[in-house]
C-alpha cells in the first residue's frame, strides 16, 4: 500500500510518511502527486477537487504540502469576507510580509497581479507554488471576475503557480456565463463501509485491544451507516458512546469476547443516541451527564423540541386558536367557517393546482390584525369588548414567541402576524377550553 | 534498467522520463507558443500584415480576434508578435500595452495600467486631468520622438474585450478607437474575445469608429487532422538528448494513436469539442500516468484519462449519500414530477418520504 506513492524529485521516506498518514486515500494522493510532478516542473494551472464533506480533501492536500515542504498558501474562502484578505494571505505566504504591505488600500485584482509580478521577478519560483482555496463555492458570490482570474492565474502572473479549489459542489454549478479556463476535475469518492471501519479503528484507546474496539466500531456502523456516512460525525459518536460500551466490561459482567451481550447492552443506547445527540437535540455534555446517571433516574430527555406546556389566560388561548385558524385556513374560507348563515359554497372552484398540498405542509401564512380579531370574536362564546387588555395579550403572545410579527417596522396600524405553534400544541390548548379546532380547519374538511 | 552504450548520448531512464515530463508539461500546462502556427496560416498572415503596417508605416488599425474558448487566440497573437519583433525597426519603436478585462475592471484602473506600462508615471506626476480623453491624449503626446516629427506606434492588446464593453459609457474603447481614426498617433487596437456577438455590445458611437475588421478562429479541423495534432503534441522534438529513447517513444505514440479503442475515444472527444484546451487536459492526464516504472504511454492510459474526463460529477456525488439522504432525494424527485417544478419544503418531502421508512 505504501509503495504506491512514488515520484522522483521527492525523498522516499517523506513519501512513506505521507502514505502512512493517508489511509484509504492512496489512489487520490498518488494521482495528485503525479499531477504535481517534480517540484520544479510546471503543473496544470488550476485543479478542482470535489467530494462529500469529510472525504479527506483538505486533509490529503495539507499532508502532501506540509510533509513534502512545498511552497503553498492555504486560504479558506469563509474567512475572506473581502478579497483583500485573500491577496494578503497569498502574498504573505509566498513573499513575506513586506510584499503584503505593498498592496494599496482596497486593492483590486489588477493591483494584486502587479505586486505579484514585481515580487516574482525578484524571487522567481524554483518550485511550483500552490494556492489551496477551501470552500471554493463561496467564490461564486464574490466579484464576477475573481473566479475566472484565479483559474488562469498562472498565465496572468507568468509564474509557476497552481490554484487548487476544494468544494463539495460540482463544477457545473461554478461555470461563469461566458465560460472560463476549465480546471482539471478530480473526484474524491466517499469512504466505503470497510474503509470507514479501518479509519475509525485507528482512534482506539490503547488500553483496549484492537479486536474489541473494532467490534464496537462494527456495531456502531451497523446502526448508523444507513443514516450517516460522514466521517467526522461517526468519530464524534464513537468517542461519546465508547464509555457506555465498556461499562459491562468494567463491572465484570461480561468478557471481552462476548459480543452478543455487549451488543444487547449498547443497542438501545445507540438508538437513543440517534434521536438525540445525532440530531443535536441535546448537547454532548448533556448526553454524557445522562450516561452517568442510573437508568431509573433518567426521566424524559429534555431536548430542544420538547415544548413545556404554557399556562395562558382564557382569552389568550382563544387568541392563539384564532391565530392558528387564520394562519392555516385560506382567507376565502373564513365565511364558510365563521359566519352563521353562509350560502352554499361550491367546492369545485376551490381546488386549484397548488391546493393539492395541504396548508399544514406549506407552513403558516401571515394574516393582518383585523382578520385575527374578526375570527376571535366569532370563536369566543361570550361577547367581549375590544379593550386594551385584549391587544396587550396579543403582544405578550408575540413575546412568548407563540406568534411571530412579520410586518415591516413602519406599518404601525396594520401589523401582520404568523402563528408559530404546532398542531399538537394547539390541539392540547383547545381541549382545555372545550373547542373543537379540527372542525374549523380547512385541511381536515 | 539504464542502457549504457558508448558513443551515442544515453541517459538513464529516470532522467529521460524527467526530460519528457519537462518538455510535455511545457506544452500542455504552460501553453508554450509553437514554432509554426498550426492551421491558422491565413489569419496569421492577415494579422501580421496589419500590425506591420502600424509599426513600420505608422497607419492606425483596429481588429478583433473572435473565437470560442481555447481556440488559440492568445497563441495566435503571441506568434504574430514574436514574428513581428524580429524586425529591428519594429523592435526599436513599437510600444506594447497589454490590458485584460478580468483585471482592469474599471476605466480608471485601465488608465493607470496604461500609464504604468508606457513608463510614463514620472511624466504624469501629480497632474489632474479633466477627462479621460485628455489624459489619454497627453500620454500619447508624451510618446513623440525627440524631433517632434512623429510619435512612436503603440499596440494596445485588450484581452477579454467583451468585458471592456461593460464599463461605464465604454470610455476607454471610445477613446482608443477615436485615436485610431483621427490619425494623431499611430496606434493598433487588437481585441480578443470569445463572444461572437461582441459588436452588438458596442455603443453606436464606438462601433462607428471601429474598423469592423474581425479575424475569426473557428476551428475547421477534421478528425484525421485532430489525430495528427494529438500525435504531434505527444511526440518528442528532434533535439531530445537521448535519440534512441526519443525514437522509441515516438514510435510507441504512433502505435497508440493507431489503436482502435484509442481512436474511438478520441473520436468521442473530437465530437464534443475540438479546441486545444480539452485536448491538453486529456493529454495531461495521460502524461501523469507515465513514471519510471512505466516509461511509455499505453492505450489503457488514454482510456483511463478519457474516463476521468467524461465522468459524471453528479452521479459521483450521489454515490456518496447515505440511504436516508437517498430516500429524501427520491421523494423530492417524485414531488418535482407530480407538481411540475413547483417549489417544495422539507415538510412536504418528509411526508412523501414517509412511505419508504417502513
Amino acid at each position: 500500500m505504501t509503495a504506491l506513492l512514488q515520484q522522483p524529485g521527492y525523498e522516499e521516506e517523506r513519501l512513506q510518511r505521507v502514505a502512512e498518514k493517508l489511509p484509504c486515500r492512496d489512489v487520490q494522493a498518488g494521482l495528485l502527486l503525479s499531477l504535481m510532478g517534480q517540484p520544479q516542473q510546471y503543473s496544470f494551472p488550476s485543479i478542482f477537487i470535489y467530494g462529500h464533506r469529510a472525504s479527506g480533501k483538505s486533509h490529503v492536500l495539507q499532508v502532501l504540502l506540509k510533509e513534502l515542504e512545498l511552497p503553498h498558501a492555504t486560504v479558506s474562502c469563509v474567512e475572506c469576507v473581502s478579497v483583500v484578505l485573500l491577496f494578503e494571505q497569498v502574498l504573505l505566504s509566498f513573499f513575506g510580509c513586506d510584499a503584503a504591505s505593498l498592496l494599496p488600500r482596497s486593492p483590486s485584482l489588477s493591483d494584486f497581479v502587479r505586486v505579484y509580478r514585481q515580487q516574482c521577478s525578484q524571487s522567481p519560483a524554483k518550485q511550483t507554488r500552490y494556492i489551496v482555496m477551501e470552500k471554493a463555492e463561496l467564490l461564486r458570490d464574490t466579484d464576477a471576475n475573481l473566479l475566472p482570474a484565479l483559474l488562469r492565474l498562472q498565465e496572468l502572473v507568468e509564474d509557476n503557480v497552481t490554484v487548487i479549489l476544494l468544494s463539495e459542489i460540482v463544477w457545473d454549478k461554478f461555470r461563469p456565463n461566458t465560460g472560463c479556463f476549465e480546471p482539471l476535475l478530480l473526484h474524491f469518492p466517499d469512504y466505503s463501509k470497510g474503509e470507514l471501519q479501518q479509519i475509525l479503528s485507528q482512534d482506539r484507546h490503547p488500553s483496549y485491544s484492537a479486536e474489541f474496539y473494532s467490534s464496537y466500531i462494527n456495531i456502531l456502523l451497523g446502526v448508523f451507516y444507513s443514516v450517516c456516512r460522514d466521517l467526522r460525525e461517526l468519530r464524534h459518536l464513537a468517542a461519546l458512546n465508547f464509555s457506555k460500551f465498556c461499562e459491562p466490561l468494567a463491572e465484570g459482567k461480561v468478557k471481552d469476547t462476548d459480543t452478543h451481550k455487549l451488543w444487547r447492552n449498547i443497542e438501545p443506547h445507540l438508538k437513543k443516541a440517534m434521536q438525540t445527540v445525532y440530531l443535536r437535540e441535546v448537547s454532548s455534555l448533556q448526553w454524557e451527564q445522562m450516561q452517568q446517571m442510573e437508568e431509573k433516574e433518567t426521566g424524559t430527555v429534555r431536548g430542544l423540541s420538547a415544548h413545556t406546556h404554557v399556562e395562558l389566560p382564557y382569552y389568550s388561548k382563544f387568541l392563539l386558536i384564532a391565530a392558528y385558524l387564520a394562519s392555516y385556513n385560506p382567507a376565502r374560507t373564513d365565511k364558510r367557517f365563521f359566519v352563521k348563515h353562509h350560502g352554499k359554497i361550491k367546492k369545485t372552484n376551490f381546488l386549484k393546482k397548488n391546493e393539492k398540498t395541504s396548508n399544514h405542509l406549506l407552513g403558516p401564512k401571515p394574516f393582518p390584525l383585523d382578520r385575527l380579531l374578526a375570527i376571535f370574536y366569532s370563536v369566543v362564546d361570550s361577547r367581549v369588548a375590544p379593550t386594551a387588555s385584549i391587544f396587550s395579550q396579543i403582544s405578550s403572545l408575540v413575546t412568548l414567541q407563540l406568534l411571530t410579527k412579520v410586518s415591516q417596522g413602519d406599518l404601525l396600524d396594520a401589523p401582520k402576524f404568523k402563528c408559530a405553534v404546532s398542531l399538537d400544541f394547539i390541539c392540547a390548548i383547545s381541549r382545555t377550553v372545550n373547542f373543537e379546532i379540527l372542525k374549523y380547519l380547512y385541511d381536515f374538511l | 534498467m539504464s542502457k549504457r552504450k558508448v558513443g551515442a548520448a544515453h541517459m538513464p531512464v529516470g532522467e529521460c522520463i524527467t526530460q519528457v515530463q519537462e518538455i510535455l508539461r511545457q506544452r500542455f500546462c504552460r501553453q508554450r507558443v509553437p514554432d509554426r502556427p498550426g492551421g491558422v496560416e491565413a489569419q496569421h498572415k492577415h494579422l501580421l500584415g496589419l500590425l506591420k503596417r502600424t509599426a513600420v508605416h505608422g497607419e492606425s488599425n483596429s481588429v478583433l480576434i473572435v473565437g470560442p474558448r481555447g481556440a488559440g487566440k492568445t497563441m495566435l497573437l503571441k506568434c504574430v508578435l514574436r514574428d513581428l519583433m524580429e524586425e529591428k525597426e519594429v523592435q526599436k519603436n513599437l510600444l506594447q500595452v497589454h490590458l485584460n478585462g478580468l483585471l482592469q475592471t474599471d476605466d480608471r484602473i485601465a488608465l493607470k495600467e496604461i500609464t504604468r506600462q508606457l513608463s510614463l508615471e514620472n511624466v504624469v506626476g501629480d497632474k489632474v486631468f479633466g477627462s479621460f480623453s485628455e489624459n489619454l491624449v497627453f500620454l500619447l503626446e508624451a510618446l513623440k520622438k525627440g524631433d517632434r516629427s512623429s510619435s512612436r506606434p503603440v499596440l494596445f492588446v485588450l484581452d477579454e474585450f467583451d468585458l471592456f464593453a461593460h464599463h461605464k459609457n465604454q470610455t476607454l474603447l471610445y477613446n482608443l478607437f477615436d485615436v485610431s481614426q483621427s490619425a494623431q498617433t499611430p496606434i493598433a487596437v487588437v481585441g480578443l474575445t470569445c463572444r461572437l456577438d461582441v459588436l452588438e455590445l458596442l455603443e453606436k458611437r464606438v462601433k462607428s469608429r471601429f474598423s469592423h475588421r474581425q479575424i475569426h478562429l473557428l476551428s475547421s479541423l477534421t478528425f484525421p487532422q485532430y489525430l495528427e495534432r494529438v500525435q504531434t503534441q505527444l511526440s518528442l522534438p528532434d533535439d531530445f538528448p537521448d535519440e534512441n529513447f526519443a525514437q522509441n517513444w515516438n514510435s510507441s505514440i504512433k502505435a497508440v494513436c493507431e489503436d482502435k479503442s484509442v481512436r474511438d475515444v478520441l473520436q468521442r472527444h473530437f465530437n464534443s469539442s475540438k479546441d486545444h484546451r480539452t485536448m491538453n487536459m486529456l493529454l495531461m492526464l495521460c502524461l501523469s500516468r507515465v513514471s519510471v516504472s512505466k516509461p511509455t504511454i499505453k492505450p489503457a492510459d488514454v482510456l483511463e484519462a478519457s474516463r476521468m474526463c467524461f465522468s459524471d460529477a453528479k452521479a459521483n456525488m450521489l454515490h456518496g449519500l447515505s440511504i436516508l439522504e437517498l430516500c429524501l432525494i427520491i421523494a423530492m424527485k417524485h414531488l418535482n414530477d407530480i407538481y411540475e417544478g413547483e417549489p417544495f419544503n422539507l415538510q412536504m418531502v418528509h411526508n412523501g418520504a414517509d412511505g419508504f421508512f417502513c
